[in-house]
């Protein structure tokens, strides 16, 4: 579940940045740790943690912003990520993904009105031997077709 | 005395309904009051044949599979515990076609023991490798891993002793051992498979690097998707840790040597291994210039080895039977054997781990089955988005970094994505610019800018505008990125791209493409 995301607490956020002092290169570990907290990584974070790691605003916003991963906002309760690279294509993913996004009147990185559900691309989750493949609040789901992938998103949608 | 069942929980195994069979089985025994023990392991590798359930006899394993939740009461009235009859049954695992026809070294043990466990690890023959490395002088230790021949796995293909070499004769106070763990090319999953199934096997790999070139401190990159090998090194490392092979004076030696898990972000590009180490230090994932090589400023700016999860993998065993015995195996300048990854559209996909020099055509027609639609295969792509497609009329090429280099191509990381004749190569050559479009670091221009400008050059000859100018066009694009790129991304983009224009030229032509008949 992805739906255990916490308000934005300050105290916590230090304790957070805190607890990686000793780490060598911390700002991805602690970027990681923000987000498992909050469901993203808050706006107000990033001044601590430019702060604690002796950088500008700009450097850590530059590293955010960087990598795929971090949220600048939270997601819908689950998150269904979709992968999308060659191995998956080979044997039709793409086309599923895009006729379960369309029935759902959704582009890839939409949530759901509801909030229930995110749905994103992925390039590679290494099932590819059993492809297509998908990961579901982190639970690897592969040999999907058309009727698993919907059955799946109704299940959480 | 508890039937002991083995299950896999690689996550190849999870995707397809492992846990689902273990459960199932764990209750349906319950209620017939059979003792059962359910060990989970990693895969074999048959992937087609998850869920797999192997039962203990004394006849060693026998083997079911496909199995589904609905199949387990009839494996369990077939006498599923003393391997009875069953149209699953499988059979003795090692007489199976797939196995029998491999070569396993590093992947010796993965899917028979289990990954937590360092006794199991020690009892198939772990740590072997790492006893001879503490009687020998560090030198020695290096010389061995450059006669084997080994050469990095992760793709470049540069070997990997010599970098090894270079660590150990470089000065530094603090030395440092990096595992990338990235494995971000699509049709791969041999570094998840050992992670997950023989993670002690790159342990031991990393603590014989760290003895040989003085480095006291470890880092495994591993990509975020990858949730179930970085709980399962985790505990491997800990147990490690426990047992004395990780630590302060290893095994009693006078080498100390401790490894942590970092946990990347989602972007390929940190498979390069200067970005990695940038990731690394904290900063986003920029490729570096090379000189200064890793080898020379590495990790925060000392000499460091960086290897990939597999080239760490094969080191235990060149140790443990010698450099010869691993140099004897493959062709060419390609040494031992190579992990190479069937997947996408084949009908048996898997982990097939053999000496270098079998041809594409053996791999993809006798070993994998062709495709699993039934459709005759059009395209193969190896090693990766950024490696060349493969038409039917290349099928003789043998497996090996020098033979597919010359004929455009590369091994990569042994990835095999299989393709039927409903692919559209055009579509394909977009994607691969697409792809590096989006996970470029942008510090190059070639890369940054080329991959934008391919997509769209591609999509102008798709629609039939000045055909013969725009192929000039992207042909001349595809040379500036593979020459005056700073790493691979940028660098070998071209190699998909222009694979498929020049052995599928007839997907560029504008109109609607002619539908495979149906």
């Amino acid at each position: 579940m992805h739906g255990s995301a916490a308000v934005w607490s300050k105290e916590r956020a230090q304790a957070i940045i805190d607890a990686h002092r000793a780490t060598e290169g911390a700002a991805l570990p602690i970027l990681h740790d923000l987000q498992a907290a909050f469901g993203h990584v808050p706006e107000e974070a990033v001044p601590m943690i430019a702060h604690a790691l002796n950088l500008t605003r700009a450097e850590v916003h530059g590293i955010v912003s960087f990598y795929h991963d971090f949220r600048r906002a939270p997601a819908g309760r689950h998150v269904l990520k979709v992968c999308r690279a060659e191995a998956c294509q080979s044997v039709g993913g793409e086309a599923i993904a895009e006729t379960s996004l369309k029935r759902l009147g959704m582009a890839w990185g939409d949530t759901t009105p509801s909030g229930s559900l995110t749905i994103e691309a992925v390039y590679c989750l290494g099932l590819c031997a059993c492809s297509p493949s998908a990961m579901l609040d982190g639970k690897p789901v592969g040999r999907l077709d058309q009727a698993r992938l919907d059955a799946l998103i109704d299940r959480v949608a | 005395m508890a039937t002991r069942l083995y299950i896999a929980k690689d996550s190849g195994a999870l995707a397809v309904g492992a846990d689902e069979v273990a459960s199932a089985l764990a209750e349906a025994a319950g209620k017939r009051g059979l003792a059962l023990e359910i060990v989970r392991t990693g895969s074999r590798g048959l992937y087609w044949l998850e869920p797999t359930v192997e039962v203990a006899t004394p006849a060693g394993r026998i083997a079911y599979g496909p199995v589904t939740v609905g199949d387990v009461a009839g494996l369990l009235d077939a006498g599923l515990a003393e391997g009875g009859r069953h149209p699953l049954r499988i059979g003795r695992p090692e007489d199976h076609p797939f196995l029998k026809r491999q070569t396993r070294l590093t992947f010796a043990r993965c899917g028979i023991v289990d990954p937590a466990s360092v006794a199991d690890y020690r009892a198939h023959g772990g740590y072997k490798g790492l006893e001879k490395a503490l009687g020998m002088p560090p030198a020695a230790i290096v010389e061995e891993v450059v006669q084997s021949g080994l050469r990095g796995r992760g793709g470049a293909g540069f070997p990997t002793g010599i970098k090894w070499r270079t660590v150990q004769q470089t000065a530094g106070d603090q030395k440092y051992v990096v595992c990338n763990a990235d494995e971000g090319d699509s049709g791969t999953f041999a570094d998840r498979m050992v992670m997950e199934g023989d993670p002690f096997v790159l342990i031991e790999g990393m603590t014989i690097a760290g003895i040989a070139v003085g480095a006291t401190k470890g880092f495994v990159y591993i990509r975020s998707e990858y949730p179930h090998a970085i709980a399962a090194l985790e505990a491997a490392l800990a147990a490690a840790r426990r047992e004395g092979f990780l630590g302060r004076r290893i095994q009693g030696s006078a080498y100390d040597f401790d490894i942590a898990v970092r946990v990347g972000a989602g972007a390929y590009v940190c498979g390069e291994e200067t970005a990695l180490l940038d990731s690394l230090e904290g900063k986003r994932g920029m490729v570096r210039a090379k000189p200064p090589l890793p080898a020379h400023k590495g990790l925060f700016g000392k000499p460091t080895v960086i290897n990939n999860v597999i080239s760490f993998a094969s080191v235990p065993i060149i140790l443990d039977q010698g450099a010869a015995a691993y140099r004897d195996l493959g062709m060419g300048r390609s040494r031992g054997t190579m992990p190479i990854q069937l997947a996408g559209n084949v009908k048996y996909g898997g982990l097939f781990e053999a000496a270098f020099g079998m041809t594409l055509g053996e791999l993809v027609d006798d070993i994998g089955g062709g495709t699993a639609s039934g459709r005759p295969v059009r395209a193969v792509q190896v090693g990766g988005p950024l490696g060349a497609y493969f038409p039917r009329a290349l099928f003789d090429t043998p497996f090996d970094y020098e033979a597919f280099a010359a004929k455009d191509g590369l091994i990569g990381h042994g990835g095999v994505v299989v393709f039927d004749d409903t692919v559209d190569m055009a579509r394909q050559a977009r994607f691969a610019m697409e792809f590096c479009a989006i996970e470029s670091c942008g510090k190059c221009t070639p890369c940054r800018i080329g991959s934008t400008r391919g997509t769209e050059v591609i999509d102008r000859i798709v629609a039939g505008e000045d055909r013969a100018g725009n192929i000039a066009l992207l042909e001349d694009l595809c040379a500036t990125m593979k020459f005056g790129s700073l790493c691979a991304l940028g660098g070998f983009t071209p190699y998909p791209v222009m694979s498929a224009l020049k052995h599928f030229p007839e997907d560029f032509i504008a109109g609607p493409r002619l539908a495979a008949a149906e």
